[in-house]
């Protein structure tokens, strides 16, 4: 399979990456919002943010001051430490799982800069043999912040959201997983890399097609462990006023906000990388290209759901999680494993 | 996209996780500084009392439905057969059939469980009165 030179890497390549990684998916979780409330705009026929800068393009700046400048504001009998912690344990998480998924291609800086001439940049940050596994330990970490940030209030929908956080997350972790491991017996291996090799023979080769039922599985799942609309009931405005956040403001409610999108992007990158052949050459369009134009899909594939499907009841959600999609992925599982079986 | 060698392949991880505490942290404190010299302070009572419907500060212990916990058990119970199962897939092709009878058995003893888990009504919101 390593018929390519193998890079060394040395730490300084590590520390770029990693800066690269999360200043690009911080600046695209920030735009991700623009990008949300523009594209909801036009599919419920109004302007959307309009009036700040080019096309409303600077409302994110805009946004940025105004949570900058807020009041900062910690309730009374509110716990303080807890509560301050919380949100940063939310982005943490989500930047932290992205340590394993491959963000871009790797590449090497060219002779002539200063400093940094030479240096190879990996694809991962962190490419461990058990990638997957990571990734999904850490986005479960982040259950932490939704929970602690609601025990830390003393108001009642504080305490409902935290419930429901918890939940939610866990019920549709067992789906993840389960999800996931159809494919990881075809492929044999934990780690997004092997991933990404098993389907560069063209589109024939996308293991979209060899598991159509677990792609369902893990977006569905997805959609809930990031909070997108159909199961966006930790926050449901409705019911619980805005659920585990309802005493923040000011940034440490926007850092909330930064884990939820980081959080959607490793949802998007991980759907391309596992089931839509990842960073594999498509005709003409390179492959970072095509991975881009991969995850802008799922990206807007969530937006479009969120302005087109109303929300679920929570007994809908426990129901639908372990009634109908925990039986399906566990029999998936021993579907792929039989036909596996009798073909090899 | 090719494997790369390292000699310390978790380092990314670590430095990861000091960039992004420490930065969001930071900006954490920076707010506080920012807020403190631009925004308006104000300390008054209902502002600062527990958000309620009503103006009375109402201070109780909270507590959750059961129903939370006994999912949460559930979740115990088929968390820790999927982190079994993560290294069987792996290393499904080398196990052979003797692994797959395996697996399907431990499924199987899994499945009776989950069907008594159903029955009783662990699945059901509000089921227990």
């Amino acid at each position: 399979m390593e018929t390519t030179m193998i890079h060394e890497v040395t730490w300084v390549g590590v520390a770029i990456k990693a800066l690269i990684a999360m200043l690009i998916v911080s600046a695209v979780a920030g735009f991700g919002t623009y990008i949300e409330r523009k594209v909801l705009a036009w599919m419920q026929r109004r302007p959307g943010p309009s009036h700040v800068g080019p096309f409303g393009l600077l409302q994110l700046a805009a946004d940025g001051i105004k949570l900058f400048t807020k009041e900062d504001f910690i309730p009374q009998y509110s716990n303080r430490l807890i509560f301050s912690i919380a949100p940063v344990i939310t982005a943490a998480t989500a930047f932290i799982a992205l340590a394993a998924v491959p963000i871009f291609p790797d590449f090497t800086f060219p002779e002539w800069i200063p400093l940094l001439g030479g240096v190879f940049v990996p694809s991962i940050a962190a490419d461990i043999d058990v990638g997957l596994l990571f990734i999904l330990g850490a986005m479960a970490a982040g259950l932490y912040g939704p929970l602690l940030a609601g025990m830390s209030q003393q108001n009642k929908w504080g305490i409902i959201g935290a419930a429901r956080t918890a939940v939610q997350f866990l019920s549709y972790e067992v789906v993840t997983g389960l999800s996931m491991l159809a494919p990881i017996m075809l492929v044999g291996s934990l780690s997004l890399v092997d991933f990404n090799n098993y389907q560069t023979g063209g589109i024939a080769s996308w293991m979209i097609w060899q598991q159509p039922l677990a792609f369902v599985l893990f977006l569905i799942a997805g959609f809930a462990e990031t909070n997108r609309t159909p199961f966006d009931l930790l926050e449901h405005e409705a019911e619980i006023i805005s659920g585990f956040v309802t005493e923040y403001s000011g940034l440490r409610w926007g850092l909330f906000f930064v884990g939820e999108y980081a959080n959607m992007i490793t949802i998007a990158v991980l759907a391309s990388v596992i089931f839509m052949g990842g960073y594999s050459d498509f005709m003409l369009i390179p492959g970072w290209l095509m991975m881009g134009l991969k995850v802008t899909f799922f990206f807007f594939l969530m937006l479009w759901v969120r302005a087109s499907w109303p929300h679920v009841r929570p007994d809908q959600l426990m129901w639908l999680s372990w009634k109908v999609l925990m039986p399906l992925a566990l029999l998936n599982v021993v579907i792929t494993g039989i036909v596996v079986m009798v073909t090899a | 996209m090719t494997h790369t060698v390292s000699a310390h392949p978790y380092f990314g991880i670590f430095f990861l996780l000091i960039l992004t505490v420490v930065s969001f942290y930071g900006v954490l404190i920076l707010q506080r500084f920012v807020s403190r010299k631009m925004a308006r302070l104000d300390t008054e009572k209902l502002k600062m009392s527990i958000y309620e419907c009503g103006p009375r500060v109402n201070k109780q212990p909270n507590s959750i439905s059961i129903q939370f916990f006994l999912i949460a058990l559930l979740f115990i119970l088929f968390d820790v057969e999927i982190i079994f199962m993560f290294p069987w897939a792996v290393s499904f092709k080398l196990l052979g059939w003797f692994g797959f009878v395996e697996m399907i058995l431990f499924i199987l003893l899994l499945a009776i469980g989950f069907a008594y888990a159903w029955k009783k009504g662990a699945l059901e919101w509000h089921s227990i009165k």
